[in-house]
């Protein structure tokens, strides 16, 4: 269904979000390893929906619907 | 010939009447002249809302009074400008009911460059101004990674063809939804704005692709007229419009939120390629992996020279791990925190999760978790060694 592409943003901009805040300076330990491993699974569905997407194609009816 | 007898004419029966002398007038007018193209300037211009134009054409000596009716005049882009020479087809003729010599114009030409057409593109534009649909601030951003792209098109033109390909090649997770239209010829500009309410209608659209592919300035023309640019300009989602002429920009270009020179060009503006986007990925992890790295290293840093044996064997990991963590895939699983505790490393942690790391967090008799690789541990702690 149309899942996949809309997750792909999703994965992206979180990941995003975590990068940049394993890169600044008051993460305590804890939260960056947890964060790391969040950004990871997050990197790896991103990368999968990408390698598995496919172009769908879909016509509107020329009669008015 | 002969002497005519005036006074035996002027009676009611043999004197004309005022409708019969126009009549035989117009008559006369009609049969001696027949159509003919008549050039001048156009003056005193006014349409009623009959759809009846009235004007004068003229010329430095002389002026005729013309009328164009509707059904002759509705075939025009627009109506001519005071001051434009025209060519006019023209049957002259007699107003009867004013006695009045005039023309009645079958066909007018501009001779201006692109004639009526770009009078009739001008006011257009002027008018679409006027209603600031060409602000450039009304122009939105197109998103970064869209999943649903509607395409308005002739469904068996190139254009679409051209259009897949190139979505194909750059961004598959697409969506593509075809409103088909026709895109030129006498059907095109309705065809065109219904298709486009039709988008209008549509959910969960991200971009809007609409155009055809090359072709004559006149085969393009629809999408230079007014309503067609209005109905483009109310639709909901950002819009590219590729029109695929060399030189020109249609009114559509203009009040779309971005235009393309082809449909090609458009479908490459509307998603980003995945290569670049498979690149700022990995990118991502490799910044994940440094940030991670330092943010451990500071932290074995701040243990000291307490001889923490656990903060000790981290820094060591880490260091010598450094350039795995540049790395993706299989390296950023070696890292993950579980897999370090796989290799028997422990994490000393509080009540609320919080790792302990210093030897003053854990003075004798203090309660702590043990994370080892299968599970936790309650433990007591004995004091420094």
């Amino acid at each position: 269904m149309s899942g996949s592409p809309i997750r792909f943003a999703a994965e992206v901009e979180r990941l995003e979000q975590i990068v940049r805040e394993l890169e600044a300076d008051e993460l305590d330990l804890d939260r960056a390893l947890a964060l790391f491993e969040e950004g990871v699974e997050r990197l790896r569905r991103a990368q999968a929906l990408l390698a598995s997407a496919e172009v769908k194609v879909k016509e509107l009816g020329t009669r008015l619907d | 010939m002969g002497d005519v007898d005036l006074f035996q004419a002027a009676s009611a029966e043999g004197a004309w009447t005022v409708s019969q002398v126009a009549r035989r007038a117009r008559q006369v007018v009609e049969q001696g002249v027949g159509l003919l193209w008549v050039t001048g300037e156009v003056s005193g211009f006014k349409a009623y809302s009959s759809g009846h134009w009235y004007f004068a054409l003229r010329d430095r000596s002389a002026q005729l009074r013309c009328v164009m009716w509707r059904r002759d005049n509705r075939r025009l882009p627009t109506s001519p400008a005071d001051g434009m020479q025209v060519y006019c087809l023209a049957q002259p003729t007699v107003w009867e009911e004013r006695g009045e010599f005039r023309l009645t114009v079958r066909e007018l030409l501009s001779t201006a460059a692109g004639g009526l057409w770009q009078l009739a593109l001008e006011r257009a534009r002027t008018a679409l101004e006027r209603d600031g649909l060409l602000d450039p601030a009304r122009k939105r951003p197109l998103p970064r990674f869209p999943t649903r792209v509607a395409v308005v098109t002739s469904k068996d033109g190139a254009a679409l063809h051209d259009v897949l390909k190139v979505l194909r090649e750059r961004w598959p997770l697409t969506e593509v939804v075809v409103v088909p239209t026709v895109v030129q010829g006498d059907d095109a500009p309705t065809a065109l704005v219904t298709a486009l309410a039709r988008l209008n209608a549509l959910e969960g659209i991200d971009v809007a692709i609409v155009g055809r592919g090359g072709g004559a300035r006149e085969d393009l023309w629809a999408f230079n007229l007014e309503p067609v640019a209005r109905a483009l300009a109310e639709v909901k989602v950002p819009t590219i419009c590729a029109v695929g002429h060399e030189s020109d920009r249609s009114l559509c270009d203009l009040v779309a939120d971005h235009s393309a020179p082809t449909p090609s060009a458009a479908a490459a503006v509307a998603v980003p390629d995945q290569r670049d986007v498979t690149a700022t990925l990995a990118a991502l992890g490799r910044r994940a992996g440094f940030g991670l790295e330092r943010r451990l290293r500071l932290h074995a840093e701040g243990l000291g020279r307490a001889g923490d044996r656990l903060g000790a064997l981290m820094a060591r990991s880490i260091t010598g791990r450094r350039a795995s963590l540049a790395q993706l895939g299989a390296r950023l699983d070696a890292l993950s925190p579980l897999r370090v505790l796989d290799r028997g490393y422990a994490v000393a942690r509080d009540e609320a999760g919080r790792v302990l790391s210093r030897v003053a967090d854990l003075p004798a008799g203090q309660r702590f978790r043990v994370r080892v690789r299968d599970g936790e541990v309650g433990a007591v702690s004995e004091g420094v060694r």
